[in-house]
């Protein structure tokens, strides 16, 4: 239980400290959030009006007091940019960027793991050379070329994909596939090839132990012995490699979405800094951190499940 | 151990299937591919509006939608012309100094309350802060007071007389809002426009929907306009292909890519594109200088790789979109001449050229481009420019605002309005990005705001077209076409001199 | 077929070392030859195919696409080097301290590490670029920060395990200086990760590179960068693909080139990983 309090402490120690940063990052940042959203057309009168009403006249750090002070009670206050509260932005967002996240984990999950485990099973065959070199090449392409060459070759030849925008799940299952699946793939295929060597390497070092042998040599099935020890054995190594690649996804999702058009947290996230809007880039990079943070959690907790030695 | 890869080979299978089978089966249903029976448009925009509170907007990108809904005493006719809208007609007084409106009969705000002076009243107040200490613009510092004398008049009384005034009176800058909305203008807009708002969602769209008791009579046809934000070019292309999109702005160079299956609409954008001095610097303080990089910088060139061709020359800060108060032949002062450049640049002292910066926001490739031309001009008469690019939000903090710079490149939006088009160069406006200091061009424009009759007042414009251009003020460029590529079966679409999306009489036809 | 496997077997150093090596020869060359200057325009003979003319046909302002490829070699190359240098120098010596040390000095330090490898590296790079600026040595410094927080957890797992070790304790018991015996005595066992760390954190900050000119940051015009390319030829992906490809699988390729080394020296290292 201790060790659960403490892994649950230094989480909030975590987001306390990514909040700093971001404060730290916008104090040295030029650049001013009414100006940039009305433009070199704008009328002074005007710009400091707005500025008053929104409290931007204020200094930073008289701000973030603010801001630290509304979180605590679980108010992120008003975006710049959008004049809305941060939550409800954040709350517009997360179904699409969680989709999102959760089809590319599924393509990554359903690609990787049935290749890594047949590579596994024969190991230095020229298909597994084959593997590994074409899966290394997804992950050297940039993520937005990727995406585009996607758009180019699969989603202008089949009418299933809607290139740009985002269509609910609760309006039509399949548009929304249409226009997640592009994009989670563009995520997805780097993955694959580090998650595929992981898998790989796990399973060959399991079978490789003394148990297999012994098991084998008392004629038990492959498919149990497969099912039964080897993967079950071989899951934790790669559940640490699933942890790594759901942050790496949450990342990969803010470029991509910006490609495909989505608006998702990612994209949001883009605007928000480009924007200089500090709730708003404040409320995201905290509900992201807190994401990615929680997940390495619960990892850490299976973790220890399935093997307690591992309690530091 | 065979029979386990068996077992996994049906998976990948499957979802490969699965993947191939649900591309082949067309979910076109949601595509409004159809479009015979149904009036609805689906419109990208690059950018989301800053602010739904027409008061509060400033973006002509915002406005290209927002116009949609709101109306103002005028409009803004397609050749640039002030038109009365909300008012059904207008008086000046000889003096210049009163406005007298009569406004409209039978106008109904989208909530069903009919349009009242009381309305017109507030919403002009709104705008000049009075009760709440918090102006919105100084474009109405000049009035001196506001009356209705009953309730289909509404009088306008200036301090001094200003020729420029009417145009501040179109739904840019003082749309007509209802008083009992108040406090909700930018949650829950409510106009007397064509449509009206339904929804917005974030970096997603914008709908509108017909409004039905549109004080024009038989208008709109269209059910329903979404507005899509969609900040790549490529991927809008692309979605206007697949039949997502009805009407896209499509580079030039995409041109040939839509010109067989889509209908295109050149619009003059009435922006005038220039490479700005730092006038208040060395040596740009010296008219040699501007004047030799004027005649160095090949605006031809710049045409052709950045705008394939689909832009206008342009010598002074006004594009011929403006009518009659544009001033021709200024494109052909300076036109490309190493020698002249050069042979200028040593009587300004420089025969070797100088070391300069040019400073340019990221947030439009076509900066870039133009700058990576502009160097390689400077080049030929011996000066060294670094191109420095920045963040939109630098730019318009440390170049815009602090005006610390060399040279940078910047597209400036044409108003309706001359006087608002190039109100910027008078020495002491606060929107002097390049320090221009004239006391001739100082003199005229004060003098033009005054000037009644408008005959005189184009001549004065000319004559202010004319020093920019002599003096060098900047290298004006290009004003640049927006190309519109849309639906084959929209009809309607009207071109304006500003941003605008007039969609009040368009539909779509067989 | 035995001798196919064999190749198999080293793919990744053998393909790898001839991609990096393919490119270490262009950007050499390419600081005495390109058979076209750089900057040098020809706008009437802009989005030319490729022909014997230009290899790789010309861009927007009518530039050789290939002299600017190999010139971008040195930009990859620049921003790869800067990068890495700066995360592995910096990441190494808090890394270091921070495993040798360990107590709170270990635990403020990572704590921080943690937090900035919880930011998406992207926005880290992003947020960095808007204070530094774009350009070349801002991007490269700007990614080079980006690499620390994950060098850093390397190096610090690896003295962490080596400060245990027998030899380092002899070293201790001699009274030796905590810092000769840190980089002396620990650093020369643990540099293999190190390697591969910093193999693949050259890869992370070509990609990183074109992802900040995607969003039309990274290094910016006129030096050439393929980054700058990749961007700058998207509209012309229907009409001039030739332009797209070219930038595209240079990326890719050299990005690959680095992956596979790492994984090369990641096998040799640990044969575990290869048998």
């Amino acid at each position: 239980m201790a060790y659960f309090i403490r892994r649950l402490f230094l989480l909030f120690i975590t987001l306390v400290l990514v909040s700093l940063i971001t404060f730290a990052v916008f104090q040295i940042i030029p650049g001013d959030p009414i100006r940039i959203m009305l433009g070199p057309e704008a009328d002074e009168t005007q710009i400091e009006t707005l500025e008053k009403e929104l409290g931007l006249d204020q200094p930073l750090h008289i701000q973030y007091v603010d801001w630290v002070g509304g979180a605590i009670t679980g108010d992120f206050g008003k975006s710049i940019r959008f004049s809305r509260p941060v939550s409800d932005l954040i709350y517009d967002r997360i179904p699409i960027t969680f989709s999102l996240a959760v089809l590319s984990v599924i393509l990554v999950v359903i690609i990787a793991i049935p290749l890594g485990i047949y590579v596994a099973k024969k190991p230095n065959s020229l298909m597994d050379y084959a593997l590994s070199t074409v899966t290394q090449v997804g992950m050297a392409i940039p993520s937005f070329w990727l995406g585009m060459l996607l758009i180019l070759y699969l989603g202008m030849t089949f009418s299933f994909f809607q290139i740009s925008g985002y269509v609910p799940w609760s309006e039509s299952i399949l548009g929304a596939l249409g226009t997640l699946i592009l994009p989670a793939l563009t995520i997805a295929i780097p993955q694959i090839a580090v998650s595929f060597r992981y898998i790989r390497t796990s399973v060959l070092e399991q079978m490789q132990r003394d148990y297999v042998r012994t098991a084998r040599s008392k004629g038990m099935r492959e498919g149990s012995l497969m099912y039964r020890h080897v993967l079950r054995n071989a899951m934790i190594p790669i559940l640490t490699v699933f942890g790594l690649i759901f942050a790496e996804v949450v990342a990969g999702t803010i470029i991509v979405e910006q490609v495909f058009g989505l608006p998702g947290l990612g994209s949001l996230l883009i605007t928000a800094i480009s924007y200089r809007d500090f709730p708003l880039v404040q409320g995201i990079v905290m509900y992201i951190t807190l994401i990615v943070v929680f997940i390495n959690f619960i990892i850490d907790i299976l973790y220890s499940i399935i093997d307690p030695r591992i309690r530091l | 151990m065979q029979n386990v890869f068996k077992k996994l080979v049906p998976i990948t299978i499957f979802f490969a299937l699965f993947l191939v089978i649900s591309a082949c089966s067309t979910g076109d249903s949601d595509k409004n591919k159809d479009g015979s029976s149904s009036q609805e448009i689906n419109i990208r925009v690059n950018n989301d509006p800053d602010f739904l509170d027409p008061h509060m907007a400033e973006a002509s990108i915002t406005f290209q939608m927002l116009l949609n809904i709101f109306d103002g005493l005028m409009v803004g006719d397609t050749d640039g012309s002030l038109k009365p809208a909300l008012a059904k007609d207008y008086s000046i007084s000889d003096d210049g100094l009163t406005y007298t409106f009569t406004i409209r009969d039978n106008v109904k705000f989208h909530n069903g309350d009919p349009l009242t002076t009381e309305d017109i009243m507030y919403s002009f107040e709104r705008l000049m802060g009075k009760g709440s200490g918090k102006p919105l613009t100084s474009n109405f510092d000049n009035i001196a007071s506001l009356e209705a004398p009953d309730d289909k008049t509404f009088v306008i009384t200036l301090k001094e007389p200003n020729s420029a005034f009417l145009s501040y009176l179109t739904a840019q800058d003082s749309a007509i809002l209802p008083k009992s909305n108040d406090g909700k203008h930018n949650e829950e807009p409510i106009g007397t426009g064509p449509f009206k708002y339904q929804s917005y969602s974030p970096q997603n769209n914008l709908v509108l929907v017909k409004n039905k008791d549109y004080w024009k009579e038989g208008l709109p046809y269209l059910d329903k306009v979404t507005f899509t934000f969609q900040p790549d070019d490529q991927t809008a292309l692309m979605s206007l292909q697949a039949g997502e999109m009805d009407f896209v702005s499509v580079g030039a160079h995409r041109v040939p890519e839509v010109e067989n299956n889509f209908k295109l609409e050149y619009q003059n954008s009435n922006a005038t594109l220039l490479v700005g001095f730092n006038e208040a610097r060395e040596p740009f303080n010296d008219t040699r200088v501007r004047q030799a990089i004027n005649y160095a910088i090949n605006k031809d060139d710049i045409i052709e790789a950045v705008f394939s061709g689909y832009a206008t020359k342009i010598g002074s800060n006004m594009s011929p979109a403006m009518g009659a108060f544009y001033e021709e032949g200024l494109e052909k002062m300076y036109d490309h001449d190493v020698e002249k450049a050069k042979n200028l640049l040593s009587e300004a002292g420089y025969p070797d050229g100088f070391e300069t910066t040019i400073s340019i926001s990221s947030h439009a490739a076509m900066y870039t481009d133009v700058a990576q031309i502009v160097v390689e001009n400077l080049k030929e008469i011996g000066i060294k420019a670094k191109i420095e690019v920045v963040e939109w939000g630098i730019w318009l903090d440390r170049i815009y605002k602090g005006r610390d710079y060399d040279m940078t490149i910047i597209d400036f939006t044409g108003k309706l309005s001359p006087y608002e088009t190039i109100k910027r160069y008078q020495s002491e406006d606060s929107g002097n990005l390049v320090h221009f200091s004239n006391n001739e061009y100082d003199e005229l424009m004060k003098n033009v705001l005054l000037e009644t009759d408008e005959n005189r007042q184009i001549e004065m414009y000319h004559r202010a077209q004319e020093i920019l251009a002599e003096e060098a003020a900047a290298a004006f460029i290009a004003d640049y076409q927006i190309i519109w590529a849309m639906n084959p079966k929209m009809e309607g679409y009207k071109l304006y001199p500003y941003f605008f999306h007039d969609l009040s009489e368009v539909k779509l036809v067989d | 077929m035995k001798r196919l496997r064999n190749v198999g077997k080293h793919i990744n150093l053998l393909l790898g070392g001839a991609i990096l090596v393919f490119f270490l020869v262009m950007m050499t060359v390419s600081f005495f030859y390109t058979p076209y200057g750089v900057e040098e325009m020809d706008i009437p003979n802009k989005l030319q195919s490729p022909s014997a003319a230009h290899l790789l046909g010309t861009d927007e302002f009518g530039r050789d696409i290939f002299s600017r490829m190999m010139k971008g070699t040195q930009t990859a190359f620049f921003v790869g080097i800067v990068a890495v240098g700066i995360g592995l120098v910096v990441g190494t010596i808090v890394g270091g301290i921070s495993g040798y040390l360990g107590g709170w000095v270990d635990e403020i330090i990572m704590r921080v590490i943690d937090a900035l490898m919880a930011f998406p590296g992207i926005i880290l790079a992003l947020m960095l670029v808007a204070v530094f600026g774009s350009g070349m040595w801002n991007t490269a410094i700007a990614l080079g920060l980006m690499a620390i927080p994950g060098i850093a957890r390397i190096a610090r797992s690896g003295f962490l395990q080596t400060k245990e070790q027998d030899f380092v304790l002899a070293a201790k018991a001699m009274g030796i200086k905590p810092i000769t015996i840190m980089f002396r005595h620990i650093l020369p066992n643990v540099s293999s990760p190190l390697i591969v760390a910093a193999s693949i954190a050259f890869a992370v900050a070509i990609l990183a590179e074109a992802g900040l000119s995607y969003l039309g940051l990274g290094v910016q015009p006129p030096d050439p960068s393929w980054g700058r390319m990749l961007k700058d030829s998207q509209p012309y992906l229907v009409s001039a693909p030739w332009y797209t490809y070219a930038p595209g699988v240079a990326i890719t390729l050299v990005v690959l080139g680095f992956y596979m080394l790492s994984n090369a020296i990641s096998e040799i290292s640990d044969p575990r990983m290869r048998d």
